[in-house]
């Protein structure tokens, strides 16, 4: 702390040059600073990924060891056999009603939290924001207690006369779980986008005679697209490749892709086959993302 | 917001029972859960009376007290590391141009947008075939454990600590830093007086989520750990498909209440650390920040 720093700014003249090793030294310096992520990044996550590619075209041994010579594509003519198609569609079908349903409970709850008080609204988004926070596989846990065929659920359909209900291994339960659990991710961007908005831009559709129905569709939806779309995203590509749900709730006849590709690794051994599935759930996320965001830019 | 009478105080009566059906559907499977936890039944769904016993249990079963060990150190690590490589790379994404930041912009987001499943099956390959290389090259043995499962846990944890802390920064003007290093401030000197107060509340909510997410990874951790050494949450997760006992609701509520902690943690945090920014955006106080007490 002993050194001056040098008064550049009284004595040197400012040529070019220097603006430009200047500016060098300031992206080199840009550079130093990111360099320990993109090392990192590089090694545990691209050079990975281009494995799976890479493993995706390799063969299998009889004893389920992956042999890296023999490359073929026998890997990707699977993914149309019926039965794999079957899982698939079951997954995108499954993954799809989950966003509609999460949109259409959490559009009215986004509204009504972005359009109260400061004060209220800031407690209301941490109610939000704790189970958001809590662990996955606990609240996947508490459904399988609550659906069980001697679970609360059951208990109540029971007291008021119905039958003993059968949802636990079925898709409906995977359904509520999914829901459950990332519901939040919708929630929030849906949040953002309404409590951003410029209520004005409403007021003025009133005055021109707008009911607020059309107030609403012309002037409200659009404008809080963004979230949509964002939040859309955030609960599709999780639901896709859904794991734990689907493993806890679930049952044996309704496989979906994330229990399938992990099947492939850990019990039937085929390493070349599921890399080729997780390409290929990686590319239909990436053109659901693609095509989400042109239909929302195109609202917009 | 007008609540009259009309069309549109029945909307609002609607929107507010729905909000209300929200809150419950979010909370009852969370309270029943911890409800169920002080139950003296062997049985999940029918109450006897409120007892310790499966907490009792718990603590003397080695089994989960040796996953909470294995948890709490790869939580931990992890969340150091990649706090401080990711508040490094938001820095330098957010703040500085050079020619590689538009790739290194992608790599980063896309271990936030990959499914876990995908992102288990890619880091088990590679350590797969990394072990194989390093035996054949260099004779080296190595087999998978914690330090696998913290490696693949800092990978992605620094995308997310990056995103929260990018968030922050560009919330606030770069001008303070160049009020700072007029004021004659060395490079050092005004990342620690204003750039990390300023950014503080960020890297403090990055490193948090990154606790949040390693404490709750199931996929990533059962694909990358060796023998003996499970996790937690991948403990629980084995008992919980062979069936549900009394003991995972104790566990359960265990893991919950530290998710509950982190989530106050962060909320005193974001508090504290506003007033602070607040303080650093005047600059009468800057300058006695980062001078010292006015002569």
């Amino acid at each position: 702390m002993t050194q001056a720093p040098p008064r550049l700014d009284e004595e040197a003249p400012v040529t070019p040059e220097l603006e430009r090793a200047a500016e060098r030294a300031e992206s080199r310096r840009g550079f130093l600073i990111g360099l320990p992520a993109y090392a990192y990044l590089v090694l545990f996550f691209a050079i990975p990924l281009v494995l799976v590619f890479v493993y995706s075209f390799a063969s299998r041994s009889s004893t389920g060891r992956t042999v890296l010579e023999d490359w073929n594509l026998d890997s990707y003519a699977r993914l149309v056999d019926p039965l794999v198609l079957e899982i698939f569609v079951r997954s995108f079908v499954l993954a799809l009603i989950t966003t509609v349903v999460c949109l259409l409970v959490s559009y009215p709850f986004a509204y009504y939290i972005a359009t109260r008080g400061p004060g209220v609204r800031n407690v209301l988004l941490i109610l939000v924001m704790i189970p958001f926070w809590s662990n996955f596989l606990v609240r996947t846990y508490a459904w399988r207690v609550i659906l069980g065929s001697d679970g609360i659920a059951s208990q109540i359909s029971q007291a008021f006369g119905g039958e003993e209900l059968r949802v636990l291994f079925t898709p409906t339960a995977i359904l509520i779980g999914l829901v459950y659990g990332f519901l939040p991710f919708m929630v929030l961007p849906l949040y953002a986008a309404i409590e951003r908005l410029d209520w004005r831009l409403v007021e003025a559709a009133r005055d021109l005679y707008a009911d607020g129905f059309t107030a609403f569709r012309k002037v409200t939806l659009p404008l809080s697209m963004p979230g949509i779309v964002a939040g859309s995203i955030l609960v599709f590509i999780p639901s896709l490749g859904a794991y734990v749900t689907p493993a806890i709730l679930g049952g044996a006849n309704t496989v979906l892709m994330g229990d399938y590709i992990v099947d492939q690794f850990l019990a039937a051994r085929n390493w070349p086959f599921g890399s080729a599935l997780s390409f290929a759930v990686m590319f239909v996320m990436l053109l659901a993302t693609i095509f989400y965001f042109r239909a929302g830019a195109k609202t917009l | 917001m007008n609540e009259g009478t009309g069309p549109r105080g029945i909307v609002q009566r609607l929107l507010a029972a729905n909000a209300v059906l929200v809150f419950i559907f979010l909370y009852a499977p969370i309270l029943l859960l911890v409800v169920f936890s002080f139950n003296d039944n062997n049985n999940v769904s029918i109450w006897t009376e409120p007892s310790l016993r499966w907490y009792g249990e718990m603590f003397q079963n080695q089994d989960v007290m040796g996953a909470l060990r294995n948890s709490l150190i790869v939580a931990l690590l992890s969340t150091v590391v990649a706090t401080v490589i990711g508040t490094a790379l938001a820095i330098s994404l957010e703040r500085y141009r050079y020619r590689g930041r538009g790739t290194l912009d992608g790599l980063a987001y896309l271990p936030i947008i990959i499914p876990d499943v995908t992102m288990a099956v890619m880091l088990l390959i590679f350590f797969f075939q990394g072990f194989d290389l390093l035996q054949a090259w260099f004779g080296i043995r190595m087999t998978s454990g914690l330090h696998t499962i913290i490696l693949a846990h800092i990978a992605f944890c620094i995308s997310f600590v990056a995103v929260v802390v990018r968030a922050r920064i560009a919330q606030f003007d770069s001008a303070l830093e160049d009020a700072a290093a007029d004021l004659y401030a060395t490079r050092w000197q005004t990342f620690r007086k204003v750039t990390l107060p300023l950014i503080a509340p960020g890297v403090a909510g990055g490193a948090l989520l990154s606790l949040t997410l390693s404490l709750d990874d199931v996929v990533v951790t059962q694909f990358v750990s060796g023998a003996g050494s499970t996790t937690l949450p991948v403990y629980v997760f084995g008992l919980v498909r062979r069936g549900v006992t009394p003991l995972i609701n104790a566990v359960s509520v265990v893991m919950l209440v530290a998710s509950m902690i982190l989530v106050g943690i962060s909320l005193g945090f974001q508090r504290g650390a506003t007033t602070r920014g607040q303080r650093l955006a005047d600059p009468a106080e800057l300058e006695e920040d980062i001078l010292g007490h006015p002569a």
